[in-house]
């Protein structure tokens, strides 16, 4: 993929502006190899975009005192997914695995007691998600745990921009004239969390919290989106954040 | 990666063809499979596009057209298209598809598809055949749920339950209780790898140790007085009884009934992927059944349910060898009887138009007791509105009942001999004579009213105004029990037929016709255990019709001594499922299906059980002479107060 930049764009914040900026700052050379890819040309139409569904699942929600537990990555564009590419790891987290996370992600004690750290899948992760733009459900999560995850291992956090299947949906359902008179009128707002997005698309349910599953929904979620909300026309500047 | 987690394979495994693909080349085309999503209305094929890969059917449905643009086929999940044109040298596509819903297509690799054909005759044959939906026989759809050869992974549906030993009891209850599941699976890491183990997501080794089930949580727990803080591995059951994914459905249901559980672990390879419940099993049965009956009610012509007749025997071949008791098999058979009927009405309707009074078709005789047997004949009658004029409407229900009754007659259910049925003019009434006749009957019997109460108080509404045969079912348990002269008429005809035992307990055979040396086991056998049981019924005034439910109803009264009932119970039971034996046995041999066994074909233990069967109808015979006196006149009102009284 060979990054070009376009200055014209007005989309804030301007992604690749951002990260040749920091390919010329940084002095760690995996993150440097990583930002010189670069991102997409914000004008690409969506459905020549190479992607990739990623989820974490964590400790807790913040960023700054709970840790990644799993990660799953999907690689895909709008007209192919194949779970062959998929990447799934356990990890052991740093801190205190809670009572409750084991309850919620059924990832137990026992298993993260023997996981390897972070540290150890950074390169495949990044070799993964360069030159393809990212898709999550809930980008707030992921941006937040990957920065905090490469900050603590290579003293400088990573961003990049994301696709957030959750805030498309947030547009379409919550911000929306109809969403907002129909709040008004008293009535519940649409649940825009994973599961519930897919069943509006008639997707199939998925037994939910497992980390390479959620990135397969996610990226199936995109797909049903684009179709039924833009086209693949759509320059992927429109969608990212 | 392991695809597994992402249940790609699962999927696939509850439908044809993959269903009956080996684990090895199932775990090839899900690790192959590619996804994507169509929105409803969107084109998926188009006509003359090269064709790259088979389409897979995740969720969702798709039409396919034909070149004149008429629909050809519609396609829902688990089905497969495409196939028929990847075999093609040029691979273009000859039928448009489009998507009606929104679809997940899983695809895969034309390669892989071939592969797979390569490797499995069954699947080359299933796509070469066109062995879509469409075109499949009712013979093959029944083969493929047959029991012995479907495989336990298709009942599979949802990953089991797992837990770690040193999980207490209440965490592992509300997993249960999340998951819904009625078990849960005790696994534990282990340091080697071992023939015992398998492999987590996690890469560590790992073993199933123990189960423990919602029985278990009252055996175990509650009854023993443990706290809710207990470890699982201290109450678990160690012996896992499981079973590999591969295998039959009805080697699980062996292996259920060998090793006395319900709950069985599935495994592929070593790893836990679901657990059958018998009640898995047992809902998949009456699905097969069941199939029969669909396809009877979508036939448009008797000529057309004529052509499935073949297929009510060969069913009741495999129910037998799938090990079904005679209940199972006669309520199949006679709820796929009563289908053929209601068809057939249906049919005649259509033909005829609505009929001009309410009227309904009732069955009699084993029909409506749901003990029917392959050869069955047909019996059968018509209850008409009272508002009924012969001159405007007679035409009408002669038409219906020679439409029915020939049908039946095509479909292999032989015309009744004694003309017992809606074609004969005499069954074919209002509800008022109706109402008549039994009360006539019963009121002075004489030997053909006798005979005939003996085949018409067993009756069933098929179609129609089912209440008018409730009001005569009502009339004839209100009646029957104060009419002791009756009782004991019928009583006196209900031991015409003896069972074949001589003084010695040695069989004594029936030297007819070219059965030399057999005993006719209907006659002999389950056709006075019925008229007996009949008896008792019409005295207690019980209103079921099947005869293990008649039998239900006596044991509530003191009509028979302790234990009778059981005994009878078993005979019945035990003579009809030889009888059945035998008549599959004859139909697999191509002969015709009667009811005579020589004794010298049945094995000694079951001759043993024979002769039982045989002196518990004798002694019951000779009870009812005894119960049932012909009354004085002066006798006569007590006796009737007696059999009422003693419910």
């Amino acid at each position: 993929m060979i990054p070009r930049f376009a200055m014209k764009s007005k989309v804030e914040p301007n992604w690749p502006d951002y990260l040749a900026a920091r390919a010329q700052r940084t002095s760690e050379s995996r993150l440097a190899s990583f930002f010189a890819q670069g991102t997409l040309d914000p004008e690409t139409p969506i459905g020549e975009a190479p992607l990739v569904a990623m989820d974490f699942e964590t400790t807790g929600l913040d960023g700054s005192r709970h840790d990644i537990v799993s990660v799953g990555v999907m690689p895909f564009t709008l007209s192919r997914i194949r779970p062959a590419d998929g990447r799934y790891w356990v990890l052991s987290p740093r801190r205190q695995l809670s009572d409750e996370s084991v309850a919620f992600h059924h990832i137990t004690h026992a298993e993260v007691a023997d996981a390897p750290d972070f540290a150890t899948i950074i390169d495949d992760l990044l070799g993964l998600l360069a030159g393809r733009l990212v898709v999550v459900h809930y980008r707030q999560l992921e941006r937040t745990f990957l920065d905090a995850a490469i900050r603590e291992r290579l003293g400088e956090g990573l961003l990049m921009p994301m696709i957030d299947t959750m805030s498309l949906e947030a547009r379409l359902h919550r911000q929306s004239l109809w969403a907002r008179l129909r709040r008004w009128a008293g009535r519940p707002m649409a649940s825009i969390r994973l599961h519930e997005s897919r069943q509006r698309y008639h997707l199939p349910a998925y037994t939910g919290h497992h980390a390479l599953v959620d990135s397969l929904a996610t990226a199936e979620l995109l797909q049903a989106q684009i179709l039924h909300h833009y086209d693949w026309q759509t320059p992927v500047s429109a969608l990212w954040r | 990666m392991n695809v597994e987690q992402l249940d790609i394979r699962g999927h696939l495994a509850q439908f044809a063809p993959f269903d009956n693909l080996p684990d090895a080349l199932l775990d090839r085309i899900a690790g192959e499979v590619e996804i994507r999503y169509f929105q409803a209305g969107s084109e998926l094929l188009v006509k003359d596009q090269t064709i790259e890969s088979l389409w897979y059917i995740r969720s969702g449905a798709v039409e396919m057209y034909q070149r004149s643009g008429r629909l050809f086929n519609r396609l829902s999940e688990g089905d497969i298209f495409g196939y028929s044109d990847l075999l093609r040298s040029n691979r273009r596509v000859r039928y448009p598809i489009s998507a009606i819903e929104d679809t997940l297509i899983y695809f895969i690799p034309g390669d892989v598809f071939e592969a797979v054909c390569e490797e499995d005759d069954d699947f080359a044959e299933f796509v070469e055949t066109g062995g879509q939906r469409l075109k499949v026989t009712v013979e093959q759809q029944r083969d493929d749920s047959g029991l012995m050869t479907t495989r336990v992974r298709k009942l599979i549906n949802r990953q089991p339950q797992m837990v770690e030993a040193a999980t207490s009891l209440q965490q592992a209850a509300q997993q249960m209780r999340d998951a819904n599941a009625t078990c849960v699976l005790v696994i534990d890491v282990t340091e080697t790898q071992s023939a015992y183990t398998f492999t987590g997501p996690d890469g560590r080794h790992w073993q199933l140790n123990g189960i423990l089930t919602d029985r278990d949580f009252c055996t175990r727990v509650l009854a023993e007085g443990k706290s809710s803080q207990t470890p699982v591995g201290e109450v678990m059951s160690r012996k896992v009884i499981v079973i590999q994914s591969d295998e039959s459905v009805y080697e699980a249901m062996l292996s259920m009934l060998r090793n006395q559980v319900h709950h069985l672990p599935v495994l592929h390879r070593r790893q836990p992927v679901g657990v059958l419940h018998l009640s898995d099993i047992v809902r998949h049965e009456t699905h097969s059944s069941l199939f029969l009956v669909n396809n009877i009610f979508v036939q448009n012509s008797p000529e057309q349910l004529a052509r499935l007749s073949p297929e009510v025997r060969t069913g009741f071949v495999r129910m037998v060898a799938d090990g079904a008791n005679s209940e199972m098999v006669c309520r199949a058979l006679a709820t796929i009887g009563r289908a053929f009927t209601q068809r057939l009405i249906e049919l005649a309707e259509h033909e005829l138009g609505p009929a001009p009074v309410p009227y309904c078709f009732m069955v009699l005789g084993s029909m409506a007791r749901e003990e029917p047997t392959i050869n069955a004949d047909q019996d059968n009658a018509l209850v008409i509105d009272d508002s009924y004029d012969p001159a405007r409407h007679g035409k009408y229900f002669e038409a219906l009942a020679t439409f029915v009754c020939d049908g039946l007659a095509a479909c292999g259910y032989p015309y009744c001999k004694g003309d017992i049925m809606a074609t004969n003019p005499r069954w074919r009434q209002p509800l008022q004579v109706w109402k008549a006749y039994f009360t006539e009957w019963m009121d002075e019997p004489n030997g053909e009213r006798l005979l005939h109460s003996s085949i018409f108080f067993d009756l069933a509404s098929v179609h129609g105004e089912a209440p008018m045969v409730e009001v005569l079912q009502d009339l004839i348990a209100d009646l029957a029990p104060q009419r002791p002269i009756f009782l004991a008429a019928l009583a006196r005809n209900a031991k015409n037929r003896t069972p074949p035992l001589g003084f010695f307990r040695q069989f004594v055979m029936d030297q007819d016709g070219e059965h030399r040396k057999s005993i006719n086991l209907k006659r002999r056998g389950t056709a006075p255990l019925t008229d007996l049981v009949r008896v008792h019924a019409l005295a207690c005034g019980s209103k079921a019709q099947n005869s293990f439910a008649r039998l239900d109803d006596i044991a509530e009264t003191k009509l028979l001594a302790d234990g009778v009932t059981e005994r009878l119970r078993y005979a019945f039971e035990f003579m009809s499922i030889v009888r059945i034996r035998h008549q599959a046995d004859a139909i697999e041999q191509g002969a015709e299906p009667d009811n005579s066994v020589d004794p010298e074909n049945i094995d000694s233990r079951e001759r043993h059980h024979l002769k039982d069967a045989f002196e518990a109808i004798s002694n019951a015979q000779k009870f009812l002479s005894f119960r049932y006196i012909m009354p004085t006149k002066q006798g006569a009102a007590s006796a009737g107060d007696n059999a009422r009284g003693r419910r």
